[in-house]
Order: structure tokens, then C-alpha cells, then sequence
């Protein structure tokens, strides 16, 4: 329990800190966040920006003033209402637009992390009951690969495949299963292949063990020595491994989104890179952030239930 | 049966730190040669290196020579990967962009070793305040994707090779900072360290003649499957046209440009797929062959 309070105070002091980090970083462009308003304000006039205009807008945001007081009157609006800036180019609350984009990030995400730890799993235990017969090298290779592909890159091939050569889903979409298949294989292919390669070598370890060649002595068939005996002490490193994978398929499901035109938080990320739309690239990064770590809470958590044997202090 | 029981009491027996395996120098080459994956890996990486430092003598045309009238080629004698959709040879494009991925990986990766090692010797070595400051910062660049924060830094800094490798840098010291200090933390309490303390030898002396030899090994394997992740971050992001500016060659940005036409030219976007995938598994072989080589105590999952 203590262990928990001290593992969310530093889940809140690193969500604080990347405020901070981003704040700076957004605020350290060249030619100034006035600047950059009024080209978001008066689009194809740019170049009639007056000076007169530009201290109009620094004085309306508090752009003057030193950047830590910014900073601190920006934590204050989002702890006390939940503010974290405007959108430039949508002219509407940053907190409001993620509302709408998160549902979807979180499908997908969910979706591929599912079919990562299942697939991962499963052909990890294969692999490991194969070990160093035919089928084992093989599906050791395909890691290899899978863990060396960029994820872009399987979804463009994806798509030649399945859309564009045998028609069977279309390219992209929102809303149904099926617009669900293509962007999650691609997203979950790197994470089934890293989630794979742990569990093979966990349950390697872990067959090796004398209760296990106990069980075996006693008859007990195979498939019951694996689910009742071996899967559970396994799975130590593999939930680690998963709770790491978070970060991947987080950063992964930004492009993916993108090529799919998903409507996430990633791909509301790159175009507010594109446009320079700087609150709203801050938010999409917090979001992200805040995703990840709560993931990895919950494995921490995961983490004690499994193996009483740790106990943080 | 009875194999797998020795190696896994081998195994007990370096966890204790009973059975300790010391590689270096010939030997280290000798068991490099033993492994067949290693062999084909470092010959594959050799030739791979090869072309790209003679890409501009070898390819067979200007990778930036436009021409129109032979836009979208499939793959023929002439163009034996095809054209892209300025009429630019792809093969010679992809071999200049190996040229590209490869020395910008390289630039991070040193960058970043170097920057972990100081950083994570300074906390390690000198402990106390240093260290817990030191190391909450680690804690909190480790704590979240590093890809996004990428993302985010090239957002504001905008395109361009100098931003990318500072982007790129500045979420990847962590890692070699964290490794690094854990391993100053076991060395300094060995006794050849003591006695160059008692023998009055100056910190910078000891960290650079005493730590720094024997802690690099892991920092190295490290540096070496990070090649491959960072040539893998460089595609992603030129990819979403946050990279790399668009005159320079660059496998990302061609299969960012060759998917427009996935549906009458799918080479454009097997092929530069192809060249990313082929050099990150060459390090990933490299990185995980040494890691056995050097680090046999390892946690964590194995490939060839």
C-alpha cells in the first residue's frame, strides 16, 4: 500500500515534469508564440503583421511576462478548471478536442495490446515446447523479422495485400470491426514478436525447474503442467515486457493512425505539428504520457499480485 | 536433458556472481567467429557500409536527377528497382539513403553513449545529492515514449538533420545513463578501485583508467541494438514528414512518397521497406550475439 501512494506521487511528479518539459520547449520556438497566433489569426495576411498587432497579442496572452510566471498561471488554470490552452487552428479547448479523439486511440491501442499478449503468449509457449525443432527456428525468424520491420511499413504492405490486391477491407475507415483488423495487426506485430521472444526464454527457464520435471514424472500431460504449474511463475518477465510494449504501441499508433486516418490522438498529434499548433501538440504529448504511465501502474500493481514474493517497501 | 540442467546450473552459478566470465580481446573475437549468425551479420553489415560510402560511385544514376518522362517505372534493366514519381532512379535513392540513415544513427548513438556515460558515471561515482538528481531525471525520460517526445521536439524545432539528431539524442541518453550508473555502482566497491582511491589518484583519473573500461561492455551491446531502433525512429519520422528536410534522400520519406501510388506501383514502397528492415536486423543480430558474448548474465528474451 505504501509502495502504491509512493508509485502515483512519482506517476503525478512526471506527469508535472513533462508538463514543465513541454511548456518550455513550446515556448522556446523561434520567433515567438505571438508571432505565431497572429499567423494562425490572420491566415494569407502574414505578411501585413504590424508590430502594433504583435504587443496586442502579447499583452492579451501574458506574453511578456518571464516564462516560470506563464508557467505557473498555466498549471493553475489546468489544476483549478482543467485548462491546458486553445487550439489555434480549431479555436476550441485542447482538453475538449482529446475528449473526442481518445475513444479511438484507446480502441486501437487496447485492441493491438490484446492481440499482443494473446498471439505473444501463446506462440511463445509453442515455441518453447518446439525448442530447437524446425517449427521453433522458423517462428524464431519471424521474430527476428517482426521485431526489425517498421510498423509503417507492414501496414503499407497490409494494404497492398488485403485492400488494394484481394479487396477484402477497405483502406481506411471508423467505426466498425472490420476497419479494426488492419491497423491493429500492424500496430500489434512488433509487440507480438517482442512479447514472443520473452515468454519463449521465460518458459524455457521456467521448464527446466525440478517441479516441473516432477509433474512431468507424474504423468501429468502437458498441457496441465503448462497452465497449472509453469504459465504462472513465467509470466513474470512477460508482464513487464507487456507493461514496455505500452510505450511502442503508443508511439507506433501515431503513424498508424495516420496512414489508416484513424481518428486518434496520434493522428491529431501530426497534424497539429504540421500546423504548428503548438497547445494542442502539448495536449496530444500529455495524453499520451498520461496513457503510458497509467498502463504501467496497473502492471506495477499486476506485478505484486503475481509474485507475493516482492514486496516494495 | 542433461545439457539444458548444466547450462541452467551455469546460469545459477554467474547469478551469484560465483562464475564469472571474463571476455576481452581475443577471446572475445574468437567466440565472435564461432557463431555463424554473428559472421553473417558482420559481413552483411561490412558490405552494407561498403555501398553506401561508395553509393556515389557505384549507383548507377544521380539519385536527385529528375526525369519526368520516365516517372513510376516498374523495375526493369534500365531501373532495376524502378523510378519514383519524379522519374529518380530508386535504387540509387535507396543506396544514398543508406548514407543517410547510417551516419545520422551513428551521430545519435554516439552522442547519446557519450552523454549516458558521463551522466550516469558522475551519479554513480559521486552518489548522494548528484545521484538522486541525476537520476529522477533519468526516471522521468524513461518513464514515457520516447518517440512522442521526439515527435514533439521536432514540432517545434521543425525539420532538418542537425534537430533530428538533437531530438533524437536528447530521448535516448537515459537509457545508456541508467545502465551506466548501475555499473559504476558495483565496480567503485571493487578492490582495484579502492586502492587507486588509497593510493591518492584523482576521480577523473580512476573513472576514466578503472570504471569506465570495465562497466562500457553493456553500454556497447546497447549501442549497438540502438542503431537499428534509431535508424527505425529516423524512417518513422521522415515517414510523417517530420524528419528530415525533402531533398534529402532518405528511406522514410521515399516510402512516405511511394505509398501515393501503392495501388499502380507497389515497388515503390516494398523495396525502401525492404532496406530498412535488412539493417535493423543486421544490428539486432550484432547487438544480441555480443550481448551473449559479453553480458551472459542478461534478463530478457534472445533471437539468433
Amino acid at each position: 500500500m505504501k509502495y502504491l501512494i509512493k508509485r502515483a506521487g512519482f506517476m503525478a511528479f512526471t506527469v508535472f515534469a513533462v508538463c514543465a518539459l513541454t511548456f518550455f520547449l513550446m515556448n522556446v520556438i523561434p520567433g515567438g508564440t505571438a508571432e505565431l497566433i497572429l499567423k494562425h489569426t490572420l491566415i494569407g495576411l502574414e505578411e501585413s503583421a504590424t508590430e502594433e498587432q504583435l504587443s496586442q497579442i502579447s499583452s492579451r496572452y501574458n506574453l511578456d511576462d518571464p516564462l516560470y510566471l506563464q508557467f505557473y498561471w498555466w498549471v493553475k488554470e489546468a489544476v483549478l478548471r482543467g485548462d491546458i490552452g486553445t487550439s489555434y487552428i480549431y479555436n476550441k479547448p485542447v482538453l475538449y478536442l482529446l475528449t473526442l479523439r481518445l475513444p479511438a486511440t484507446v480502441q486501437l491501442a487496447g485492441a493491438s495490446m490484446a492481440i499482443a499478449t494473446l498471439a505473444g503468449v501463446s506462440l511463445g509457449i509453442y515455441s518453447a515446447l518446439q525448442e530447437n525443432r524446425i517449427s521453433d527456428h522458423i517462428l524464431r525468424i519471424v521474430t527476428l523479422f517482426g521485431v526489425s520491420m517498421p510498423g509503417f511499413w507492414i501496414a503499407l504492405i497490409l494494404i497492398i495485400i488485403f485492400s488494394l490486391k484481394l479487396k477484402l477491407v477497405q483502406v481506411s475507415g471508423y467505426g466498425n470491426l472490420e476497419n479494426l483488423i488492419l491497423p491493429a495487426a500492424a500496430l500489434s506485430l512488433h509487440s507480438v514478436a517482442a512479447v514472443m521472444r520473452v515468454t519463449r526464454t521465460s518458459m524455457l527457464e521456467t521448464l527446466g525447474q525440478e517441479y516441473i520435471r516432477f509433474a512431468k514424472a507424474k504423468g501429468l500431460p502437458v498441457w496441465k503442467i503448462i497452465s497449472r504449474h509453469a504459465l504462472k511463475n513465467a509470466m513474470l518477465p512477460v508482464v513487464t515486457v507487456i507493461g514496455f510494449q505500452m510505450g511502442n504501441l503508443l508511439g507506433g499508433a501515431v503513424v498508424i493512425e495516420k496512414i489508416f486516418a484513424w481518428p486518434g490522438i496520434g493522428s491529431l498529434l501530426v497534424d497539429s505539428i504540421s500546423a504548428r499548433d503548438l497547445p494542442m501538440v502539448q495536449g496530444c504529448v500529455l495524453a499520451i504520457v498520461t496513457m503510458f504511465l497509467l498502463v504501467n501502474f496497473i502492471v506495477d500493481i499486476l506485478y505484486t499480485h503475481l509474485d507475493p514474493r516482492i514486496r516494495y517497501g | 536433458m542433461v545439457d539444458t540442467m548444466d547450462n541452467a546450473f551455469a546460469k545459477k552459478l554467474k547469478k551469484e556472481d560465483v562464475l564469472i566470465t571474463e571476455v576481452y580481446g581475443s577471446e572475445f573475437s574468437k567466440r565472435l567467429f564461432q557463431r555463424k549468425d554473428m559472421l553473417f551479420a558482420l559481413v552483411a553489415l561490412l558490405l552494407f557500409t561498403g555501398l553506401a560510402l561508395f553509393a556515389p560511385f557505384i549507383s548507377p544514376y544521380d539519385p536527385n536527377a529528375n526525369e519526368l518522362r520516365n516517372k513510376n517505372l516498374s523495375p526493369s534493366e534500365d531501373h532495376l528497382l524502378g523510378t519514383d514519381y519524379l522519374g529518380r532512379d530508386l535504387l540509387s535513392r535507396i543506396l544514398i539513403g543508406a548514407r543517410t540513415s547510417l551516419s545520422i544513427a551513428f551521430g545519435v548513438v554516439l552522442i547519446s553513449l557519450i552523454t549516458g556515460t558521463a551522466l550516469g558515471c558522475a551519479a554513480g561515482y559521486y552518489g548522494g545529492i548528484v545521484d538522486e538528481g541525476i537520476s529522477r531525471v533519468i526516471d522521468v525520460f524513461l518513464s514515457f515514449p520516447g518517440v512522442i517526445f521526439a515527435l514533439a521536439i521536432m514540432g517545434v524545432l521543425g525539420r532538418g538533420v542537425f534537430n533530428l539528431m538533437l531530438a533524437l539524442s536528447i530521448v535516448q541518453w537515459a537509457k545508456y545513463a541508467r545502465v551506466m550508473r548501475g555499473q559504476v555502482l558495483s565496480i567503485k566497491k571493487q578492490e582495484f578501485v579502492l586502492s587507486a582511491v588509497t593510493s591518492g589518484a584523482d576521480d577523473f583519473y580512476i573513472i576514466r583508467r578503472h570504471i569506465v573500461p570495465n562497466a562500457i561492455a553493456p553500454l556497447i551491446v546497447l549501442a549497438t541494438i540502438d542503431i537499428g531502433h534509431v535508424i527505425l525512429s529516423i524512417a518513422t519520422l521522415s515517414f510523417l514528414g517530420i524528419g528530415l528536410p525533402a531533398d534529402v534522400p532518405e528511406w522514410g520519406a521515399m516510402l512516405s512518397a511511394g505509398k501515393e501510388f501503392m495501388r499502380t506501383a507497389p515497388y515503390q514502397t516494398i523495396f525502401p521497406g525492404l532496406a530498412i528492415t535488412f539493417v535493423v536486423v543486421i544490428f539486432s543480430i550484432l547487438g544480441d550475439g555480443m550481448r551473449d558474448i559479453l553480458d551472459p548474465n542478461h534478463e530478457g528474451g534472445e533471437i539468433y
